[in-house]
């Protein structure tokens, strides 16, 4: 077993820098969480772990070897990739078999490993049949089994279930999760979306422009997001950011006030970051105007504009309110995050 | 709906014109080769075959030089073929994977020599060729051919190679491959059925190939030379026989192939 370090890891394509002295430590045995959004460097990042790109400056080490400079092959790395790359002029079993193969294993054990790799995703009844003729969630079972069989104690996945549809998705993404609890590899998972990152990770890292913004696990990177584009990057619906300052022992902004109990610095431009669950229709409190109202079956979606900004107010399914209805917030003080506007950065509570 | 059937009749109805187009010479052909020689002059030309007889097809293939050339077509495309994969595939690999400094220039200046006329080729390449000592025998031949077919085989395996993913070689390169290893195992089989294609019309470039071949060689002549060489003074049925007769192989060649190319790995 092998925990990955990244130490000052960064790479420049022709003048553009994609990743800017990345450091990050996995455990043994973890599930490591890449998020961003396209173009941050999650993808670029995994493939250096694996070998396939290589580092412009920095180290990686697996499980104590430096592999900085070694071949994908040489790593002891499996990787599934976003497209699934299984082999079409290979049946599901070549395929699953491949990695084993070209380790010349003897030829019984690849035999048993294949086949108790189909057994695990259950591909059991299509191991004599060609890629082109499974669906694509078999496919990436497939991929996912041919990876597996390896026996690499690090597992690398690019974005594994986005071809797939969503209800399809659901599923695997319980299936990844539970097979992890099983095979305990240290993984690492890249994704741009959020819901897989929190319902999959050991902790997350959330990356923008070639750099991790926040490293955490994912309840606390939800409750506390360190930065702005880490509050409106997790969750759904994203963080509310109002623009402000403390005014009189009050938030105020641009058409609206928020009245706080506890007093903080006065004059400072902020940003008050709050979620949706946090926000509660009152009879009293800040004013605001309704600007649609969308149930989703367990609670309904309100978006109501508070002075200038839209923002988004989970309310109960059977809320009383419609467009254009004048309402009242009232905020979980408790709740509230405090950003400095110019930075986007946390401020302490 | 009627959209769809007017594009199917427009589609159907040019291939039928198409195939037409390019039966029709050859039937006549191959039945005025099969016709004893006495009765090719019979006029109106009948559709219909009348007297079958292998006496034309006979006298060509008895006609003297006839069948030592068509082993030497046929060594003369092998070797083309051989040469411009060895040296085509490469490059068309580089073109589809590397993104590197004057690779558009390169794709242009490839396209640029096919623009070149074979003729104006002829008298340095015939010079350059007699300097080596290169004349007269089959390599100089294939040499040329190659040159030929090359631009087309470069291009082409370039298409065939952008179309497999190269996510497929990486995969095999995390698998225990080496980055070669990754591309005899899956780039290359996966490539084949367009390398086949690029071997298909390679053969065809060189069987067919008339101009460099007779000015390169006097002895070791290929068919198209051959044919060339006595084409005024020979009868007519000599003629028809040789048509059909250079014409087959490469048929025979497409249709052998054919298969691999339409439907290797099912519905890819």
């Amino acid at each position: 077993m092998a925990g990955i370090t990244i130490e000052g890891v960064s790479k420049i394509f022709g003048k553009t820098p994609a990743l800017k002295g990345i450091s990050l430590d996995i455990h043994d045995g973890e599930f490591m969480v890449l998020l961003g959004p396209s173009g941050c460097g999650k993808t670029t990042l995994l493939r250096c772990v694996a070998g396939l790109e290589q580092v412009s400056g920095g180290h990686v080490t697996i499980g104590e070897r430096d592999v900085t400079d070694l071949a994908p092959r040489d790593r002891n790395v499996a990787m599934v990739f976003q497209s699934y790359a299984v082999f079409p002029h290979m049946t599901v079993g070549s395929n699953i078999g491949f990695g084993l193969r070209m380790k010349r294993r003897p030829k019984p054990e690849i035999e048993k490993r294949v086949h108790e790799g189909a057994e695990l995703l259950g591909l059991v009844p299509f191991l004599d049949r060609y890629p082109a003729q499974l669906s694509g969630g078999q496919r990436q079972r497939v991929a996912v089994a041919r990876a597996l069989v390896m026996d690499a104690p690090v597992l690398l996945m690019d974005e594994p279930l986005s071809n797939l549809d969503a209800l399809l998705r659901l599923q695997a993404r319980a299936d990844l999760k539970r097979l992890h609890k099983e095979v305990k590899r240290t993984t690492i998972y890249v994704t741009h979306d959020q819901v897989e990152a929190m319902s999959m990770g050991d902790r997350i890292a959330v990356m923008r422009e070639g750099s991790i913004e926040q490293l955490g696990a994912p309840m606390e990177i939800y409750d506390n997001p360190a930065t702005q584009f880490v509050g409106g990057f997790i969750g759904s619906p994203p963080m509310n950011f109002l623009r402000g300052a403390i005014r009189d022992g009050s938030f105020a902004g641009d058409g609206f006030t928020v009245p706080l109990s506890r007093a903080r610095a006065e004059g400072q431009e902020m940003l008050l970051g709050v979620r949706a669950e946090h926000i509660l229709i009152a009879g009293e409190g800040i004013a605001a105007k309704v600007l649609v109202v969308e149930p989703l079956g367990s609670h309904a979606l309100v978006t109501v504009l508070v002075g200038r900004t839209p923002v988004k107010v989970q309310a109960p399914i059977d809320v009383a309110v419609k467009a254009d209805d004048p309402v009242r917030l009232r905020l979980d003080e408790s709740r509230l995050r405090w950003m400095d506007a110019a930075s986007g950065s946390a401020l302490s509570n | 709906m009627n959209a769809r059937v007017l594009d199917r009749t427009l589609i159907y109805g040019s291939a039928i014109f198409l195939a037409i187009w390019v039966l029709i010479p050859f039937y006549l052909i191959a039945i005025s080769a099969f016709t004893p020689p006495a009765k090719i002059f019979d006029y109106p030309k009948s559709f219909i075959p009348t007297g079958f007889s292998t006496d034309t097809m006979r006298f060509f293939v008895d006609a003297a030089g006839v069948i030592p050339s068509v082993i030497n077509s046929l060594l003369v495309a092998v070797f083309t073929i051989v040469f411009g994969l060895v040296l085509g595939t490469p490059a068309g690999y580089a073109l589809a994977r590397f993104r590197f400094r004057g690779r558009e220039a390169f794709q242009v200046i490839v396209l640029a020599t096919k623009m070149f006329p074979i003729a104006i080729l002829s008298i340095p390449l015939a010079v350059t060729f007699l300097q080596l000592g290169l004349y007269d025998n089959l390599v100089s031949v294939a040499l040329v051919h190659t040159a030929m077919a090359l631009p087309f085989i470069i291009l082409v395996t370039g298409g065939v190679f952008v179309a497999v993913s190269h996510e497929l070689e990486e995969a095999a390169q995390t698998l225990g491959c080496t980055r070669w290893g990754a591309f005899l195992r899956v780039a290359l089989p996966l490539a084949l059925p367009g390398l086949a294609a690029a071997a298909i019309f390679t053969f065809v470039i060189s069987w067919n190939e008339v101009f460099a071949a007779t000015i390169l060689t006097l002895r070791t002549r290929t068919l198209p030379a051959q044919v060339l060489a006595g084409l005024g003074t020979s009868p007519l049925a000599f003629k028809f026989a040789g048509g059909l007769f250079m014409a087959l192989p490469a048929v025979a060649f497409i249709f052998l192939i054919r298969k691999y190319l339409m439907n290797l790995w099912g519905s890819r």
